[in-house]
C-alpha cells in the first residue's frame, strides 16, 4: 500500500533523508523508530506530500505521489507530531473543513462528525473554538479529522504525545481495528512498548537511513540478539548514552 | 551564589532570543537571493529617492519665500512628527498587547527568575523596535532633506538621534502603560472590546489632530485677515505639551542656530519619568494583568451570518467553499485582523477630509481643466489608499495559513482553490470600497463623466492588480511565526509590496496622461474633445498592464505556494 523507493531529501549539503526503501502491505501497521533527528518526521511529511522529496518515489496504493497528488493523497489520512489547528474555529467547524478538503462531503457528515467527536469524548466542545482546548484535545481533533474521509492509509507521527492513558488506549483499539479491516498505518513512536505491542513489522533508523526492518523475530535475527527487547535492540543499533555522562550532569 | 543578591538574567540576555531569531531570519534571506536583494535594494532606494526629493523641493521652495519660509518648514515637520506620534500611539498599543500579554515566550519569561523590571525593559525593546521601524526609515530621507536644505553639518544625525530616540520612546511607554491599564479592564484574550476601545480613541485623537493642526490654513493665507494674523497662526505652537512640538523645536533650533536646549531637556526629562511611572505601574498591574490575559476567549455567539453566508456560497465546489467560510470565521473571530477595520476606517476618513478640504469651490473659481487634473491625480491618492488597505489584509492571507499548512499540503486539495478564495475574499470587499471611494470623490470634486469614467475604470484594473501582488508578495515573504496578524504587513514583505504596488501606480498613471493631457487642453481652450482611435492606446496599455501584472502576479504566487515547505 505504501512503496518507497530511493527516498531521499536534502537540505542544502545536508542528507535528512537517504536513499530509503520500503513497503507497507495492505492490512498492515508498520512501526518507525529512531533517535531524535532520525529523518522520521521528514520521511513522513514527504509522504503526506507536504515536503518534495529530492530524489525516489513515493506510491500510495500504486499511485504516484508526484505524479498525481490528489489522487494519492485522496487515500491518505495524516496525523502530525504537533497538533496544529486553526485557533479561532470550532471543533466542528474544523472537521466540517477537513470533510471539503477531501470532497467528503455527504448527507451523513453530520452524524460522522457527531460518532467522531463522541469516540474522542469532545461532544461535549463540539462548539468552543480550538484555542479553548488542551494539547490533548487538539490531538484527539486532528485524529478524528484524519479519519473524517476513511482514508486507505493512516500516516501517524507520535500519536500518543499529550494523550491521557484513556486516549491512549482509545487509539490504540482505534489503530488495531482498523488494521484488521484491511486499512494501512505507517506510525512513528518513541514508545517503544507501543511498538511492541502494536506493530506487526518495525524499522529502525538513524542518521537518515534504515539500520534494521522487520518483524521483531528478524530484528534480533538481524542484530544477533538472542531474546532482547526491543529496548535493548534500539539501544544496539542506535548506541546509547554512557554512565559517566550521568554523572557529569548529575554532579552537585 | 549568593542567592539573595541575584537579580535575574542580564537585559541582553533577556533579549538575544529576539535579535538572533531576528539575524537568523536576515542570513536565510541573504542566502542565494543576489538578484532578489539587488531589485529590493534598487525599490528602497527609489521610495527613499521619492520621498527626499519630495521634502528637499518642498523646503527648497520654502527658503525662498522671504519672511516666513523658516516658519513653513518648521511648521510643516511639527505636522509630520504630530503624524507620526499618532501613528506611533496607535501602534505601540497594539504592539503591546502582543508581546506584553499574547506572545509565545510569556510562559518561559514568566517561569524564569527575570528581574521585573528587565522584564519590563526587555518587553518595552520589542514593543518599540516592532511598532516603529517603518517611522524611523521613513524619517531617514526626511531628516536628510532637512539637513542639506539648511546645512545641518556633520552632527546633524546625532542631533537628529538625540531628539528622535526620545521621541520614539514616550509613545512606546504611553502605549504600554495604556494597553497594561487596559488589559486590566478587559482580559487580553477579550481583546475585542478593549480594541474597540482603542480604535474608538484613535479615530477620536486623529480626527482631534486634524482639526487642531489646520493643515489647509498653511496653503491658504488669503484665508487670515493679514499676514500678521499668518505669521502668528504659523509661529504659534500647535500644542505645547506635545512631544512632538519639542522634538520639532530641537531639530529646528539645530539648524537655525538657537542655542535653546529646553527642548531636548523636555524629551528626555519626560522620558525618563515616563520610563520610571511605567515601570512601577508595570510592577504594580502586570501580574494580575497577565493573569487576565490567560482567561480564555468566549464561545462564539450563534453565526447566522456564517449560516446566510453559506446559503449564499451554495453554488461554489465544496473546498472553496469552506475556504472562503473558514477564512472569514477567522477574520471576524481573532481581534488582530478584524481589529484592522477600525485602521482602514480612519485611513479612509482620512482621505475624504483631505479631498473635502481641498480649497477647489471655495473663494476664486477653479477652471475645468483644473478639476480634471485634480480628479487624475486624485487616482494616484485612492489608489495608494487601495494598496495600503491590500497590504493589511491580502498580503497576510498565506502566512496566516502558518503552521495549518500541514494540512493543506497533506489533503488532496488544489492549491488554485485556496489561492482563489484568498483572491476573491479580499478583492470583493477592495472593489466595492475602491468603486465607493472613487464615486463618492469624484461627485465631491464635479468630476466631468469622461474622468468618472476613466477614474472608476482604473481603479477597478488596478485594484484587482494590487489584490494580487498583495497576494503574492504575501506568498514571497511569509511570516509564518507570527503572533500578531497586524504585524504580518508591516514586516519587510510588506514594505516592498507598498513598493511595488506604488510603482505599478505611477506606471498606470504615466500611461494615461497622454490622453487625460488632451482632455484638459481641451478644457482649457473650451474645445470638445476630437477624438481618434489613438487616444485609447494609453488606456488600454494601462488596462492591459493591471491585467498582465494580476495574472502574473497570481501564476508566480501558485508556483511559490507549491513550493512551501512549511
Amino acid at each position: 500500500m505504501i512503496t518507497l523507493t530511493g527516498l531521499t531529501k536534502r537540505y542544502g549539503k545536508f542528507k535528512a533523508v537517504d536513499g530509503i526503501e520500503l513497503t507497507v502491505p495492505k492490512g498492515e501497521l508498520f512501526g518507525f523508530l529512531g533517535p531524535n533527528g532520525a529523518g522520521k518526521t521528514t520521511t513522513f511529511r514527504m509522504i503526506a506530500g507536504i515536503i518534495v522529496p529530492t530524489a525516489g518515489r513515493i506510491e500510495i496504493g500504486g499511485v504516484d505521489l508526484v505524479r498525481q497528488p490528489l489522487v494519492a493523497k485522496r487515500r491518505l489520512g495524516y496525523i502530525p507530531d504537533r497538533p496544529f489547528v486553526y485557533d479561532k474555529i470550532t471543533g466542528a467547524e474544523f472537521l466540517r473543513f477537513v470533510a471539503a478538503l477531501y470532497n467528503a462531503e455527504d448527507a451523513s457528515l453530520e452524524r460522522r462528525i457527531d460518532e467522531l467527536l463522541d469516540l474522542f469524548e469532545l461532544m461535549p466542545w463540539k462548539h468552543e473554538l480550538t484555542e479553548s482546548y488542551s494539547h490533548g484535545m487538539r490531538q484527539k481533533l486532528i485524529i478524528a479529522g484524519a479519519f473524517i474521509h476513511r482514508p486507505e492509509v493512516i500516516v501517524v507521527d507520535e500519536p500518543m504525545v499529550g494523550l491521557d492513558p484513556k486516549g491512549a488506549r482509545l487509539l490504540k483499539d482505534l489503530f488495531r481495528q482498523y488494521v484488521n479491516r484491511g486499512g494501512t498505518i505507517l506510525m512513528s513512536t518513541h514508545t517503544l512498548e507501543v511498538a511492541e505491542s502494536m506493530c506487526d513489522r518495525i524499522a529502525i533508523m538513524q542518521s537518515g537511513r534504515i539500520l534494521a526492518q522487520g518483524t521483531m523475530d528478524e530484528l534480533r535475527v538481524q542484530t544477533a540478539s538472542g531474546n532482547a527487547s526491543l529496548e535493548d535492540l534500539f539501544l544496539r543499533l542506535t548506541g546509547g548514552f554512557r554512565e559517566h555522562q550521568l554523572d557529569t550532569i548529575l554532579e552537585v | 551564589m549568593v542567592w539573595r543578591q541575584y537579580r535575574g538574567p542580564r537585559l541582553w540576555i533577556v533579549l538575544s532570543p529576539k535579535w538572533q531569531s531576528a539575524r537568523a531570519r536576515l542570513l536565510q534571506e541573504r542566502d542565494g537571493a543576489g538578484p532578489r536583494l539587488f531589485l529590493l535594494t534598487v525599490l528602497a532606494l527609489a521610495f527613499w529617492s521619492g520621498v527626499f526629493g519630495i521634502v528637499y523641493r518642498v523646503l527648497r521652495y520654502f527658503r525662498t519665500v522671504p519672511e516666513i519660509g523658516d516658519l513653513l518648514s518648521t511648521k510643516l515637520l511639527g505636522l509630520v512628527l504630530l503624524a507620526f506620534s499618532s501613528i506611533l500611539l496607535l501602534s505601540n498599543v497594539i504592539t503591546a498587547l502582543s508581546s506584553f500579554f499574547l506572545a509565545k515566550d510569556l510562559d518561559l519569561l514568566a517561569a524564569s527568575p527575570v528581574h521585573s523590571i528587565r522584564f519590563y525593559l526587555a518587553k518595552l525593546t520589542e514593543t518599540l523596535l516592532h511598532s516603529s521601524w517603518m517611522v524611523a526609515l521613513l524619517g531617514v530621507p526626511l531628516f536628510a532633506a532637512y539637513g542639506i536644505v539648511y546645512h545641518g553639518g556633520p552632527l546633524w544625525p546625532v542631533a537628529v538621534l538625540a531628539a528622535f530616540i526620545p521621541f520614539l520612546l514616550l509613545p512606546a511607554v504611553v502605549g504600554t502603560a495604556l494597553t497594561l491599564l487596559l488589559v486590566n479592564i478587559v482580559p487580553a484574550r477579550r481583546a475585542k472590546e478593549l480594541l474597540s476601545l482603542i480604535g474608538i480613541g484613535a479615530i477620536a485623537s486623529l480626527v482631534l489632530v486634524l482639526r487642531v493642526a489646520q493643515p489647509e490654513q498653511l496653503v491658504r493665507p488669503e484665508g487670515f485677515r493679514s499676514l500678521a494674523d499668518f505669521i502668528s497662526m504659523l509661529q504659534a505652537p500647535t500644542n505645547p505639551w506635545l512631544p512632538s512640538e519639542w522634538a520639532m523645536s530641537a531639530l529646528m533650533n539645530w539648524l537655525l542656530r538657537v542655542g535653546d536646549p529646553q527642548p531636548l531637556v523636555f524629551l528626555w526629562g519626560t522620558s525618563a519619568i515616563s520610563l520610571a511611572v511605567g515601570s512601577v505601574l508595570f510592577r504594580r498591574l502586570y501580574r494580575r494583568a497577565f493573569s487576565k490575559a490567560q482567561e480564555s476567549a468566549p464561545v462564539p455567539a450563534g453565526s447566522r451570518w456564517t449560516a446566510a453566508l453559506e446559503v449564499l456560497l451554495q453554488w461554489l465546489p465544496a473546498d472553496r467553499r469552506e475556504f472562503i467560510l473558514k477564512d472569514t470565521r477567522l477574520f471576524f473571530r481573532d481581534p488582530t485582523q478584524w481589529s484592522q477595520l477600525i485602521l482602514l476606517a480612519v485611513l479612509i476618513v482620512v482621505y475624504l477630509f483631505n479631498i473635502q478640504a481641498l480649497p477647489l469651490f471655495s473663494g476664486e473659481r477653479f477652471p475645468a481643466s483644473v478639476l480634471t487634473l485634480v480628479v487624475f491625480l486624485n487616482l494616484g491618492l485612492a489608489g495608494f489608499v487601495l494598496a495600503a488597505v491590500a497590504a493589511r489584509f491580502l498580503f497576510p492571507s498565506v502566512s496566516l495559513e502558518g503552521r495549518q499548512m500541514w494540512l493543506l499540503r497533506s489533503s488532496p486539495l488544489d492549491l488554485r482553490a485556496m489561492l482563489w478564495s484568498k483572491y476573491w475574499i479580499g478583492t470583493v470587499p477592495l472593489l466595492i470600497l475602491a468603486l465607493l471611494m472613487t464615486t463618492v470623490t469624484n461627485l465631491i470634486l464635479k468630476a466631468s463623466p469622461f474622468m468618472s469614467a476613466v477614474s472608476l475604470v482604473t481603479m477597478v484594473v488596478f485594484t484587482l492588480a494590487a489584490s494580487a501582488l498583495a497576494l503574492s508578495f504575501g506568498a514571497f515573504y511569509p511570516r509564518f511565526d507570527t503572533e500578531n496578524a497586524a504585524q504580518i504587513p508591516t514586516s519587510f514583505g510588506g514594505l516592498v509590496y507598498m513598493m511595488a504596488s506604488v510603482t505599478l501606480l505611477a506606471l498606470v498613471i504615466m500611461l494615461e496622461a497622454p490622453t487625460v493631457t488632451a482632455q484638459i487642453r481641451a478644457e482649457q481652450y473650451g474645445v470638445r474633445v476630437a477624438w481618434n482611435p489613438w487616444m485609447a492606446v494609453p488606456l488600454a496599455s494601462a488596462g492591459i498592464v493591471c491585467v498582465t501584472a494580476t495574472l502574473l502576479s497570481l501564476r508566480l504566487a501558485l508556483s511559490r505556494v507549491q513550493r512551501l515547505e512549511v
